[in-house]
């Protein structure tokens, strides 16, 4: 039996009698941080995806899509209801990658987890220092780690942590962990093109600094990091010293230079020699490796040492053939999303248009028939806004993935970058060698030709042979630190090249029980009301046409 | 071209054979000898319809001609099927001559007169105007007056030369002939004369009737709603014609080649979804021009033939008006006369007659606009309230469709997904 007044089961939109631009966009656009019921807000009936409403809210909690019974309980299981949960639950983005780690089996065989969680971001102040109220105010963010690994000696932690501390921790790990392909941090920068909510920067950054930690998490290596553990430990202040900002860099290494070009013997110890060259630290080892890479590209003899693994070559160059079309797909997944997600505004703002004629005909009904088919369009008006707010959402998450394997790429770069800079490192400390070598054998030469020994020269080639001893020993070092990051590299390769394919399939599945999901939901709306404007044309025909007729 | 059916349009045959249509039939002189015996009313048919578009002509002079064939059991035809080769201003002329003579009828339609010079003859275009001329017939065919145009007839029957003559001919009649009629002169002539002040009451010049004003309003709200939902039609169709689909499919693709394996599958097979989804959107676009904005775009311009018709009946309510004084003065200038000039009464007596009658005939020529306008919007809005049912109901239907085909298209991917993921993992990667 056709309802005329409330015949439609579905919710109603509710539109502001006063609203005259059929402007969609602005209805949308609004972020429901303002908290008013928006006439185009979800209803109980669809998902919530809920937005940046409250940062403040338990992360695990916020962003799951609750499938909260539209009605397909009548409905075979789709994939829909079945799988949503899992591609999409947890602090977004691939699962595993999220917050809570996957399980690694140790060393022993028993099961290890750990499970690092950051929440309630809060606002502090820097102490004592400014005139100024309200500066050098900074966020901190709570960090919940869960584990049973025997190194943390303890199942649960919690601190507070800032951006700088996080910045601390990489730069540590990148120096202490080279050759390995460490996940790259959340950026620094705020984003500079809109101007963003600070609460939704706020979140973004929660999020994304759960995502890294989580990465972190995930690694075989870093997990069991000092490092790592330090920073999810330690009470109160980080005991992680950043590495020291550019400026002071420069002047620590300008002191040392006048020292080292007055030709005191520069007392290098052989490990730091085998580190790579700090900016600023040691300016003429700078130069040196510098000259070195010169000679290595233009020069006509060839180094003493050279990258020969071929292996490592070819899985180079398909590695940056594949970033490069990762880059590609990841650039059209981008526009795809846009596309999509206009497309669903453009459906909205047709669906807005026809229930404005749907009502204007359902008031200036003179006869049943209308008034039926009036109500009809308004079902099917009302549907096509539904299905718009899904185009929008389905999407929101496609682009993430890959990027996030862009990011991937990053630490690989950084790795090959370890392996490069340790190889440069070795060449100049060989071809120092050399060089000394040669002088030590023309100054003996020299000398022996003088009658009685050349005490000047002689006590050059005494002060020379001790640099040879040092540079010696620094050499072997580099070279055992170049193979290390040589053997890291191929390890790494290995894991990552499985943990890809895991992950993209991974990812791959879950795009697609999304896409599947929604298409399903949207089918779904405009199937219901396609059938159920079915039944009227019939019945608008029986119904008798009223014979006043108000137009003269 | 296939012959035109269009689903809005083919549950039409209920009008054609209405009761009511029968009403008024025109029985002309006969042009040709053969002309077909009466057939009862019911059982009458007049089948129109519009095909193969044909580019004729060379550089600027180039131009669209059309078959129209009729098919027809209707008296004062030329036998069962006929078919003429007609363009676009063969239409435009009948339509011009259907405005003229049929005051207070909604004259259908015709499609829009001129494009951007490079879409003219795009074959999108040529499609959408074939249709809409394919319409534009059907809906006189099946109109209970208009059917028996004999300039209808004309157009439908006529060989190439008579109907080249006949335009010629048509077309100096109407640079000679004043429009409308000869009352017109009159009417201009007295125009001048009428004053306030000596009739001693304002000149109404337009109808207060409320009914009518609220009729007003109705059909401007109505195209203003109809213009928007037109407007948004359009965009959505655009949108549907979109490559970003295929771009990522072709980009994927490109990534499932680089990567080769099971992964290297699985990305292929993604790739390959999307390209196949893309084509499948750039269908439902052809199908959403044709079946949802056309039809849209079609009540839009019938809703302007209506307004041609409220300024028809504006100006023929002014004309009435005008006239009804104009008789007023006259008569109270022949008592005038009565008293003062006798030897001019004859004559004012004699103009009185003629103004009497012209008056009556205004008065005739606006009430049969009004009582035409009354049948006419009750089709209109049966019209309107079934065809634009059909169509957003299809377009309903439509997104259903597109919705579980593309549900369908990615769900069939995820068995094949599942197994080359199998197959990485078995590999001990």
């Amino acid at each position: 039996m056709m309802n005329f007044e409330g015949g439609d089961s579905m919710e109603s939109v509710n539109l502001d009698p006063g609203q005259q631009a059929y402007d969609y966009r602005s209805a949308l656009s609004g972020t429901s941080l303002s908290g008013e019921t928006h006439p185009l807000a979800l209803s109980q009936e669809d998902f919530s995806l809920k937005e940046a409403h409250d940062p403040y809210v338990n992360s695990e909690e916020k962003s799951s899509i609750r499938n909260t019974g539209v009605d397909i309980a009548v409905e075979p299981p789709s994939y829909a209801d079945a799988i949503f949960t899992p591609y999409m639950g947890g602090s977004g983005s691939l699962q595993e990658l999220g917050g809570s780690s996957r399980s690694l089996y140790s060393s022993n065989g028993s099961v290890e987890f750990i499970t690092i969680t950051v929440n309630h971001p809060q606002k502090e102040q820097e102490n004592g220092s400014s005139l100024v109220p309200g500066a050098n105010t900074f966020f901190t963010y709570l960090i919940i780690t869960q584990t049973n690994m025997p190194e943390y000696g303890g199942t649960d932690f919690t601190v507070r942590r800032r951006f700088r501390d996080v910045v601390a921790l990489a730069d540590r790990l990148a120096e202490a962990f080279r050759g390995y392909f460490i996940p790259p941090r959340p950026d620094k920068s705020i984003v500079e093109s809109q101007v963003m909510h600070k609460l939704e920067f706020i979140e973004q950054r929660r999020l994304s600094l759960e995502k890294y930690l989580g990465r972190l998490a995930n690694h075989p290596v870093l997990r069991k990091s000092e490092e790592l553990r330090i920073f999810l430990q330690s009470q109160g202040k980080l005991p992680l010293t950043p590495s020291i900002d550019m400026a002071s860099r420069m002047l620590d290494g300008a002191a040392q230079l006048p020292r080292q070009l007055f030709g005191e013997s520069s007392v290098m110890i052989p490990q730091e020699a085998s580190q790579p060259a700090k900016g600023g630290r040691d300016l003429v080892r700078l130069f040196k490796e510098m000259k070195q890479s010169f000679t290595n590209d233009w020069g006509s003899a060839k180094p003493l040492v050279v990258e020969e693994d071929k292996e490592f070559l070819e899985k180079k160059e398909k590695l940056q053939d594949l970033e490069h079309e990762l880059n590609e797909a990841s650039q059209q997944a981008e526009l795809l999303v846009k596309a999509q997600q206009e497309d669903g505004e453009v459906v909205g703002e047709l669906g807005l248009a026809l229930i404005k004629l749907a009502k204007f005909e359902i008031e200036e009904a003179t006869q049943s028939a209308q008034k039926v088919h009036a109500l009809d369009l308004k079902r099917i008006a009302t549907a096509a806004v539904k299905a718009s707010r899904f185009y929008r959402e389905a999407n929101a998450h496609v682009q993430d993935h890959l990027h996030e394997y862009l990011g991937m790429m990053q630490a690989v770069h950084a790795a090959f970058y370890d392996r490069s800079n340790a190889l440069l490192t070795l060449q100049t400390l060989l071809s120092d060698l050399s060089s000394m070598n040669n002088r030590v054998e023309k100054l003996s030469a020299a000398s022996s030709k003088v009658f009685g020994g050349d005490k000047s020269r002689n006590r050059k080639i005494e002060e020379l042979k001790e640099s040879i001893k040092v540079t010696t020993e620094a050499c072997e070092l580099s070279q055992k630190e170049y193979d290390q990051i040589k053997e890291r590299n191929r390890a790494e390769f290995n894991r990552f090249e499985s943990e890809r394919q895991r992950d993209f399939f991974y990812m791959l599945k879950g795009f697609i029980h999304t896409q599947v999901g929604y298409a399903e939901k949207i089918a779904h709306v405009w199937k219901k009301v396609a059938d159920e404007a079915n039944e009227s044309p019939n019945k608008a025909l029986d119904l008798p046409i009223s014979g006043s007729v108000a137009i003269s | 071209m296939s012959v035109s059916s269009s689903s809005h349009h083919s549950d039409h045959s209920y009008i054609l054979n209405s009761p009511g249509a029968m009403a008024s039939r025109q029985r002309s002189s006969l042009r040709g000898t053969s002309s077909l015996s009466p057939v009862a009313p019911d059982q009458q048919y007049l089948s129109i319809s519009v095909t193969d578009p044909v580019k004729l002509g060379m550089g600027v002079q180039a131009y669209i001609s059309y078959r129209v064939t009729t098919k027809t059991n209707m008296e004062d035809y030329r036998g069962v099927e006929k078919m003429v080769i007609r363009r676009y201003s063969d239409f435009a002329w009948l339509h011009e001559r259907l405005s003229e003579k049929y005051k207070g009828i909604f004259i259908p339609p015709l499609p829009e007169k001129s494009a951007v010079e490079k879409f003219r003859f795009s074959a999108e275009f040529i499609e959408v105007r074939r249709r809409a001329l394919d319409v534009f017939l059907h809906r006189i065919a099946s109109h209970p007056q208009l059917r028996f145009s004999e300039d209808l007839r004309n157009f439908l029957q006529a060989d190439e030369e008579i109907w080249a003559m006949e335009r010629a001919r048509s077309q100096e009649g109407t640079l000679f002939k004043k429009k409308p009629s000869d009352f017109m002169q009159i009417f201009k002539d007295v125009q001048s004369k009428v004053s306030d002040v000596v009739l001693g009451k304002e000149k109404p010049l337009e109808e207060s009737n409320p009914d009518y004003e609220k009729l007003k309003h109705y059909i401007l709200e109505l195209e203003e709603h109809l213009g928007e939902s037109q407007k948004q039609a359009f965009r959505v169709v655009k949108r549907h014609r979109g490559q970003a689909l295929s771009e990522f499919g072709r980009a994927v693709k490109s990534l499932g080649d680089c990567e080769g394996g099971s992964l290297g599958k699985a990305f292929s097979g993604l790739g390959g979804r999307s390209e196949f989804l893309s084509y499948k959107l750039q269908n439902q676009a052809q199908d959403l021009l044709m079946n949802f904005e056309e039809p849209l775009k079609e009540y839009m311009r019938t809703v302007q033939s209506i307004k041609v018709v409220m300024g028809d009946r504006a100006q023929a309510f002014r004309q009435q008006q005008e006239l009804s004084e104009a008789t007023k003065l006259k008569e109270i200038n022949l008592e005038k006369l009565r008293l003062v000039r006798p030897d001019r009464v004859a004559e004012a007596e004699i103009e009185l007659r003629e103004m009497r009658v012209q008056c009556d005939e205004a008065t005739r020529r606006f009430e049969e606009i009004v009582k035409r306008m009354q049948k006419e919007l009750v089709r209109f809005q049966e019209d309107k309230t079934h065809d634009l049912g059909l169509a957003f109901h299809d377009f309903a239907e439509g997104q259903a469709q597109l919705a579980n085909d593309t549900a369908d298209a990615w769900r069939t991917l995820l068995p094949d997904l599942e197994s080359w993921s199998q197959v990485a993992e078995n590999n001990g990667i």
